[in-house]
C-alpha cells in the first residue's frame, strides 16, 4: 500500500492509463496549468498539450467534440471543471453520449468519462457545490461513478476509462487532500461493486462520496453507544450493488441512506423503494433517509451548515431506527 | 479513389450527379408516399430540392471520412454510400433496418461509410463532427470530417462554439451550410441577425463562401477545392449553399405559409434539372437523362416493397445496445 490523496489517485489513474493507451486523452479548461484542483499537475510534461489539452471555456464544445472524438475512435477524458458547468453541456451529454450507441443501432460506441467535481466546498454557493448525481442515474446509457476514497478514486477512474461507455464520473471536491491507502499493483474497481466500510449487525447505513466519511464518523458514534452500523459504500450509482445492500439489510433488518445531495427525488429515494419492494417483510423499521433540504447551496458558513447532513443527524436517525423495533407492521 | 473533374467539365462525372440526384429525389418521394401510406410513423423530413448538395458535396469525400447530418438527413446518408433498403427498412420500424428499427428518420446513419448520424437536434453534430476532426488530428490518419447543417442551426450556440474550436485545434473538417431559406415553418431570415454563416465564420477566421446549392457544378467544385485546402492541413472550412426547401418542413406540411408563386418560381431552379441541362448541352440524349428517373424510382420502388413486406424487429432488441452494464429492466418490472 502506498498513502496518497484523492486527487493524487486519480491523476495516478489518469497517467497510468494513458501510458497504456495512447488513444486516452483529456481534455479541459485550464489543463495545463494542472487544472483548477490541481488533479492534472505535471501531466503535461510528460503528455504534452495535445494529450493534456486546454480548451476554449465552450462546455457544450468541450463535451459535444468529445462525443464525436469517442465515435471517432479516441477515449477522451473530459474535464468539466466543477458539475454545475456541466449543465451548460446537457444536450451533449443526455441527448448525444448517452444515446447515440442505442439510436443508431450498435453502430457506435462512445467510450469517455465526464470528470465532475461536485459538493459543497468552502462557501461555493449555489452554482458551485451541487450534487446531482442522481440526475444521471435516471438517463439510460449512463454509468454514474461517485468514488469517496483514494483507492477507490484510482480503480474506478481507471475502469471508467477502459469502459466502451460514457461514464459520468463524480469526484467531491471537498476530499481532494483526502489520504488513503492505495494498492501499489494496478487494481481496477468493477462498476455495480459496493464496498463493505465497517461491518455491523443493528443497521444498514448506506452512502456514497464524501458524505461516506460522515457516515463512517456516526457510525463509530453510534458503536460507542452500543449501536452496531454496518456502513455500505456504493461507489457507483448505475449500477449500483442491489445485492450487497440486500443482503446487509436481511441481516440488519434496518435501513438508513444518507447522500449529499437533496433528498426529494435523490437516489436514495431509488434504493428505499427497491428494498421496500424487495424485502418488505425483513424490515424491523421504516427505511430512513438523511439527506439535504430542496434549497439552494448557501454561501455563509452557518447557512451552509444548515444544508449539510452532520454525522450525529444520522446517528439520531439511526437511534430512532433502531428503537422501532417492536410495533412496526 | 475520386476523379475530379477535367477543366471542360467532366461529362461521365455529372452523369453520376444525375444519377445520384435522381436516387435521392426517387427515394424522398417514396419515403413520402410511405408517409401517405401511414408506414412510416415517425417524422420525416424531405429533401427534395436539395438534392445537388449532398450529391456535390459527399461524392468528393472518401469513404473513410466522416459525415454528420441533420433531421433531413436521407439524401446525404444515400449519397454517401448507404444502401437504400437499409435506410427504407429502418424509416419504416422494419428488421434489417440500418439501425434496427431504434432511430428513425431522423438518427439514419451508416457507420460502415463513415456517415455517423443524422441528428434530432438542431446544430447538435456541429460539436461531433469538430470532434471527430479532432480525433483525426489526434491520430495522424489523413481522413476528413463534414458537417452538414441547415441555416436555422447557425443561431445555436454549437455553431460559435464547434466553428471556434475547429479554428483553435485548426481541425480538419468541412462545415456546410444548407441555406434553404427556412427554418421549420419560420424564414430563417427574419430570425437572424447579420448576413449568416458564410460572415460568421470568416469572423472565427475560417475561410468561407456563399455558393449556388442548386448548381451541381458550382456545389462539386467548391466542395473539391475546399477539401483538398483542408486535406493540405489549412484546417475547417465553410460552405453556405444557397437552395429552397421545395416541401413543407415535414413531409405532412402542406406549408401554406408561403406564396405558391415563389415555390413554383423555385421549382424553375430545380437542381436536377439543370443538371438534367447541362448534360443535355454537353450532348447526352434526354432519352438517357429521363432513364435515369426511371430506374431511380423502380429501385425505390423495390426497396418500398420489401421494407413493407418485412417483419417487425424481434423484442429483444428494445433492451440491447444500451450499455455493457447494468440490467435495463432493473426495477421496472
Ligand atoms: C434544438 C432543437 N430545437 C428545435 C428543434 C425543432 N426543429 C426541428 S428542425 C427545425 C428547423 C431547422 O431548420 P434548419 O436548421 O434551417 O434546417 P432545415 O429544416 O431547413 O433543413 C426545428 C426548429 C430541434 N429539433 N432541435
Ligand atoms: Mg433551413
Amino acid at each position: 500500500m502506498v498513502k496518497m490523496t484523492y486527487a493524487e489517485a486519480a491523476k495516478l489513474a489518469l497517467a497510468e492509463e494513458m501510458r497504456r493507451d495512447p488513444l486516452v486523452w483529456a481534455i479541459g479548461e485550464d489543463l495545463g496549468r494542472g487544472g483548477v484542483f490541481g488533479q492534472y499537475l505535471g501531466l503535461l510534461d510528460e503528455f504534452g498539450p495535445e494529450r493534456i489539452s486546454d480548451a476554449p471555456i465552450s462546455e457544450s464544445a468541450i463535451m459535444g467534440a468529445s462525443v464525436g472524438a469517442a465515435m471517432a475512435g479516441t477515449r477522451p477524458v473530459v474535464e468539466m471543471r466543477f458539475a454545475d458547468f456541466a449543465l451548460c453541456a446537457v444536450d451533449e451529454l443526455i441527448n448525444q453520449a448517452a444515446k447515440a450507441r442505442y439510436m443508431l443501432g450498435g453502430q457506435v460506441k462512445v467510450p469517455m468519462v465526464i470528470r465532475e467535481p461536485m459538493g459543497m466546498w468552502r462557501s461555493s454557493a449555489a452554482q458551485h457545490s451541487q450534487s446531482l448525481e442522481s440526475w444521471y442515474t435516471h438517463i439510460p446509457g449512463l454509468v454514474v461513478a461517485v468514488p469517496s476514497t483514494p483507492a477507490d478514486n484510482r480503480g474506478l477512474l481507471k475502469t471508467a476509462i477502459r469502459s466502451d461507455d460514457p461514464v459520468v464520473y463524480l469526484e467531491h471536491k471537498n476530499i481532494w487532500g483526502y489520504q488513503g491507502d492505495v494498492p501499489e499493483d494496478e487494481t481496477l474497481i468493477p462498476f455495480g461493486k459496493g464496498r463493505l466500510e465497517k461491518e455491523g449487525d443493528d443497521i444498514t447505513i448506506v452512502s456514497w462520496s464524501a458524505q461516506m466519511h460522515i457516515a463512517a464518523n456516526a457510525a463509530t458514534l453510534l458503536q460507542a453507544e452500543g449501536i452496531s452500523a454496518e456502513l455500505i459504500d456504493l461507489r457507483t450509482l448505475w449500477p449500483w450493488d442491489r445485492q450487497m445492500v440486500f443482503d446487509s439489510v436481511g441481516k440488519t433488518g434496518r435501513l438508513l441512506i444518507t447522500h449529499e445531495s437533496v433528498s426529494v427525488g435523490g437516489f436514495g429515494a431509488e434504493i428505499a423503494a427497491t428494498v421496500a419492494e424487495q424485502l418488505f417483510s425483513v424490515l424491523k423499521s421504516p427505511i430512513t433517509r438523511c439527506a439535504a433540504p430542496r434549497v439552494p447551496i448557501s454561501y455563509a458558513p452557518p447557512l451552509e451548515a444548515k444544508i449539510r447532513v452532520s454525522s450525529e443527524q444520522i446517528v439520531e436517525a439511526a437511534k430512532k431506527s433502531v428503537a422501532v423495533s417492536a410495533g412496526f407492521k | 479513389m475520386i476523379q475530379p473533374p477535367n477543366q471542360n467539365i467532366d461529362k461521365d462525372w455529372f452523369l453520376e450527379h444525375h444519377i445520384m440526384m435522381h436516387r435521392i429525389r426517387a427515394f424522398e418521394e417514396t419515403a413520402a408516399r410511405a408517409n401517405r401510406d401511414k408506414l412510416v410513423l415517425g417524422a420525416i423530413h424531405l429533401s427534395i430540392g436539395q438534392e445537388a448538395i449532398a450529391s456535390g458535396v459527399c461524392k468528393n469525400l472518401m469513404k473513410e471520412d466522416f459525415l454528420l447530418s441533420t433531421h433531413r438527413g436521407h439524401g446525404h446518408t444515400l449519397a454517401k454510400g448507404a444502401d437504400p433498403e437499409a435506410m427504407m427498412l429502418e424509416l419504416l420500424g422494419r428488421r434489417g433496418g440500418i439501425c434496427k428499427g431504434k432511430g428513425g428518420s431522423m438518427h439514419i446513419a451508416d457507420a460502415s461509410v463513415g456517415m455517423l448520424g443524422a441528428n434530432g437536434v438542431v446544430a447538435a453534430n456541429i460539436n461531433i463532427a469538430t470532434g471527430a476532426a479532432h480525433a483525426i488530428k489526434l491520430k495522424r490518419e489523413s481522413n476528413i470530417s463534414c458537417c452538414i447543417f441547415g441555416d436555422g442551426a447557425i443561431n445555436r450556440g454549437p455553431f460559435l462554439e464547434g466553428l471556434n474550436w475547429s479554428g483553435v485545434f485548426n481541425l480538419p473538417v468541412l462545415f456546410v451550410c444548407e441555406n434553404n431559406g427556412f427554418a421549420s415553418t419560420t424564414r430563417t431570415d427574419a430570425m437572424t441577425s447579420g448576413e449568416g454563416a458564410a460572415p460568421r465564420a470568416r469572423s472565427m477566421g475560417i475561410t468561407a463562401t456563399e455558393v449556388d446549392g442548386n448548381d451541381i457544378v458550382s456545389v462539386d467544385e467548391i466542395t473539391r477545392e475546399y477539401i483538398a485546402n483542408i486535406r493540405n492541413g489549412n484546417g475547417p472550412h465553410l460552405i453556405s449553399f444557397n437552395t429552397y426547401r421545395l416541401h413543407g418542413h415535414t413531409a405532412s406540411d402542406p406549408a401554406s405559409y408561403r406564396p405558391a408563386a415563389e415555390v413554383e418560381a423555385a421549382w424553375k431552379e430545380d437542381p436536377i434539372e439543370r443538371c438534367s441541362e447541362l448534360l443535355s448541352r454537353l450532348g447526352i440524349s434526354r432519352e438517357i437523362l429521363n432513364e435515369h428517373r426511371k430506374i431511380a424510382l423502380e429501385e425505390m420502388d423495390r426497396v418500398y416493397k420489401t421494407a413493407k413486406e418485412a417483419p417487425w424487429p424481434s423484442d429483444d432488441n428494445a433492451f440491447s445496445d444500451v450499455q455493457d452494464v447494468g440490467d435495463p429492466r432493473e426495477g421496472a418490472f
